[in-house]
């Protein structure tokens, strides 16, 4: 009497691998949804977002500077967090996604100014989701020619007749062209997984209770477990060749780059996917019928792919969605892949996104599996 | 000790409730070893719960019981490897071939000589030119056949049928019946749950439950002589006119229309008598004073139980 057989786990994944095989436009559809939305989304959606979080390196305390970081702020693009940080903890805050934009205002800014010498203001972007950041961009262009009029006056007059009294360099990091399709594909791949995982077991288990089959499996000595993870890990691999396959497709379609570590971003999937995998699991011990798992899924994953930061810029959205959204796994996923892909994030970078990923996962398994023994008995 | 032996299922006041509906209500049943017993009561009577609670795949609320000597509480792994059970609804996977269908019950249960047994199972049904067939393509009685052949697999010393023969032409119904007392003369016990009263009298013997309470058990003839119960039975003409007129009469507990004759029948003798008196000299109809059918009984005994426990139950 075993507590957990391989033998019957593996009598369970092929009898799942016929069914899968078999149903041939199930198998299909998993294959030509992601292709489908690869060619859909590689247009992306802009937006304008406002009050981007910002922090301010200044390198001398001085009129202008101070100047510079009140324009901004009024301009209503930027939330200015901090004017007092140094250069290396700017760097970091971005690389995590907690700024989006880093300024950057060096120690000779004013003498450059009144010398009438061409003054350099640096502004640090994350320009991995570059529809978030364009609009700001521009707004703080424009403000540059109009911005210290009021402060070059009287005996300073002379250093407004230039043209411009000092020029901004962008430095668009991560995107540097500020390519959609650099933002769109890693985010993709979360979308994929949450919609074939989700749906495939939430329906798989619905459809063995639907049509009389489980009971007929529980008469067995096969147990719950190895049933449930009989049935999740035929999927796990079709998820995974989803995945390979969007990534193919960020190489050779978008040249999307690659900085940070493949295996890494295969850890996190697999942690992704078991999450979606609980979420499916407990929609099904709920679900009365295949039709009510689709329903059900598909209200999990609209907020997955509208509030997460997929479709929208996540800081353009209001208060009580960007809560939401700090919720789903999507939203967590999408930042560690867009992390680990565009700017080469490692473990310790990607551990703000990954723990809430995890307590999720643990919180939604623990209400599944007490949920699906109770369906059972 | 020799007696737990001789029983293949012992349960004592087992009992199952869903929320605050009591499903089976103190149920004791005991089955002999290499005996047909035939498992009766109306639709939602609690059959089902109560065979799903003698092969290990509920746990009841309250009693006791062995299913082949195990514990129904405590070993429902073992009971489970030794005891063949066949849903109600078709169990198989429809998108599997009847091959795939037989070799993953197979493999489920750990079984060597997989290929021999399968092939094995496939030529006693007489299946084996159709094997990569999908089962969902089947007829009904190919299908129970077929589900019958895939409980036998593992070799089981107990087979319990959650109606099997519902909607299955009477040929295959036949067949089926056959091949259920083959496998009782080879030594194993085999419950059915039935409604048909052509199949209640094929089986050694009956249980007859309502609103989880087990109401008579016994052979088919122990049960009618038992009853207490008496019918007459009357042809001739206008037997319709006379079913009208007797129906509310003092003394008589049911009366049934069997095409050209009718079945009139109580509990108390003299009051029957008494009722049927003045009905019973018509020269054109033919009288006889018998022993109740089977389905009148079952009948009966379903009208008491809702006399007794049916208005609890709906509370």
């Amino acid at each position: 009497m075993t507590i957990f057989s391989f033998a019957r786990l593996l009598a369970v994944v092929k009898k799942e691998f016929i069914q899968i095989r078999r149903d041939r436009i199930t198998f299909a559809m998993m294959i030509g949804i992601p292709l489908l939305q690869l060619t859909l989304f590689g247009y992306a959606i802009n937006s304008d977002p406002k009050h981007l979080p910002t922090v301010v390196v200044s390198h001398e305390q001085s009129t202008f500077s101070r100047s510079i970081v009140q324009a901004m702020q009024h301009s209503g693009y930027f939330d200015i967090q901090s004017t007092s940080i140094g250069e290396r903890d700017a760097e970091g805050m971005l690389a995590r996604g907690e700024v989006q934009f880093s300024i950057i205002i060096p120690a000779d800014f004013t003498r450059h100014v009144l010398r009438g010498e061409k003054a350099q203001l640096l502004i640090e972007a994350d320009a991995t989701d570059p529809s978030a950041t364009g609009n700001a961009i521009s707004a703080l262009q424009q403000m540059t020619t109009s911005l210290l009029s009021h402060d070059l006056k009287g005996p300073l007059a002379y250093a407004a007749t230039t043209s411009m009294p000092y020029e901004i360099i962008i430095h668009r990091r991560y995107n540097p062209d500020a390519l959609s399709q650099y933002n769109v594909v890693p985010g993709l791949i979360g979308v994929i997984l949450t919609m074939t995982m989700i749906m495939s077991t939430a329906l798989g288990l619905t459809r063995e209770v639907e049509r009389g089959t489980m009971e007929n499996l529980l008469a067995t000595p096969v147990r719950p477990l190895e049933v449930m993870i009989g049935k999740i890990l035929p999927y796990i691999i079709v998820g995974l060749v989803s995945m390979i396959l969007v990534l193919s497709a960020a190489r050779w379609l978008f040249a999307v780059p690659f900085i940070g570590s493949l295996w890494l971003l295969v850890a996190v999937v697999i942690i992704f996917i078991a999450a979606n995998l609980v979420v499916g699991i407990t929609i099904s011990s709920v679900a009365r019928n295949q039709m009510q798992a689709l329903q059900m899924s598909f209200f999990f994953f609209l907020p997955s792919i509208l509030l997460s930061g997929f479709m929208f810029p996540f800081r353009g959205m209001p208060r009580w969605a960007q809560y939401i959204g700090e919720i789903l796994p999507n939203t967590h996923f999408m930042r560690i892949s867009r992390g680990v892909m565009l700017k080469g994030n490692g473990l310790t970078e990607s551990w703000s996104e990954l723990w809430p990923l995890l307590l999720f996962m643990l919180v939604v398994m623990c209400i599944g599996l007490v949920r699906f023994r109770r369906t059972l008995d | 000790m020799n007696d737990e032996v001789d029983l293949a299922v012992d349960v004592r006041h087992i009992t199952k409730r869903y929320g605050h509906k009591t499903v089976v209500d103190g149920l004791s049943m005991q089955l002999r070893r290499g005996e047909v017993f035939g498992f009766l009561g109306p639709n939602g009577s609690g059959k089902t719960t109560s065979i799903r609670m003698m092969c290990g795949l509920l746990t009841p609320d309250s009693g006791e019981g062995h299913t082949l000597g195990y514990d129904i509480m405590h070993e429902a792994a073992k009971i489970k490897r030794e005891v063949g059970y066949m849903t109600q609804r078709f169990g198989l996977y429809e998108d599997l071939s009847i091959r795939e269908n037989l070799d993953f019950i197979a493999s489920v249960y750990e079984m060597d000589r997989r290929r021999e047994r399968v092939d094995h199972a496939l030529e006693r049904l007489g299946l084996q030119g159709r094997q990569k067939q999908l089962a969902g393509g089947l007829s009904g009685g190919w299908k129970q056949r077929m589900a019958l052949a895939a409980c036998m697999l593992h070799e089981p010393k107990l087979l319990l049928l959650d109606e099997p023969t519902a909607g299955v032409d009477p040929k295959a119904r036949r067949d089926f019946w056959e091949e259920i007392h083959k496998l009782a003369a080879e030594g194993i016990t085999v419950l059915v749950s039935t409604h048909y009263m052509d199949e209640a009298e094929r089986c050694h013997r009956l249980g007859y439950i309502a609103y989880g309470r087990l109401m008579a058990s016994g052979t088919p003839k122990e049960l009618v002589a038992n009853s207490g119960f008496h019918t007459w039975s009357i042809s001739g003409e206008d037997i319709s006119d006379l079913a009208d007129s007797l129906t509310d009469l003092h003394g008589i507990d049911m009366v049934t229309r069997f095409g050209n004759t009718l079945h009139v029948s109580g509990e108390d003798l003299a009051a029957l008598d008494a009722a049927t008196a003045p009905y019973r000299d018509n020269p054109q109809q033919h009288w006889t004073l018998g022993t109740p059918q089977l389905e009148d009984l079952f009948i009966h005994l379903m009208g008491k139980a809702q006399d007794n426990y049916g208005l609890e139950a709906k509370k």
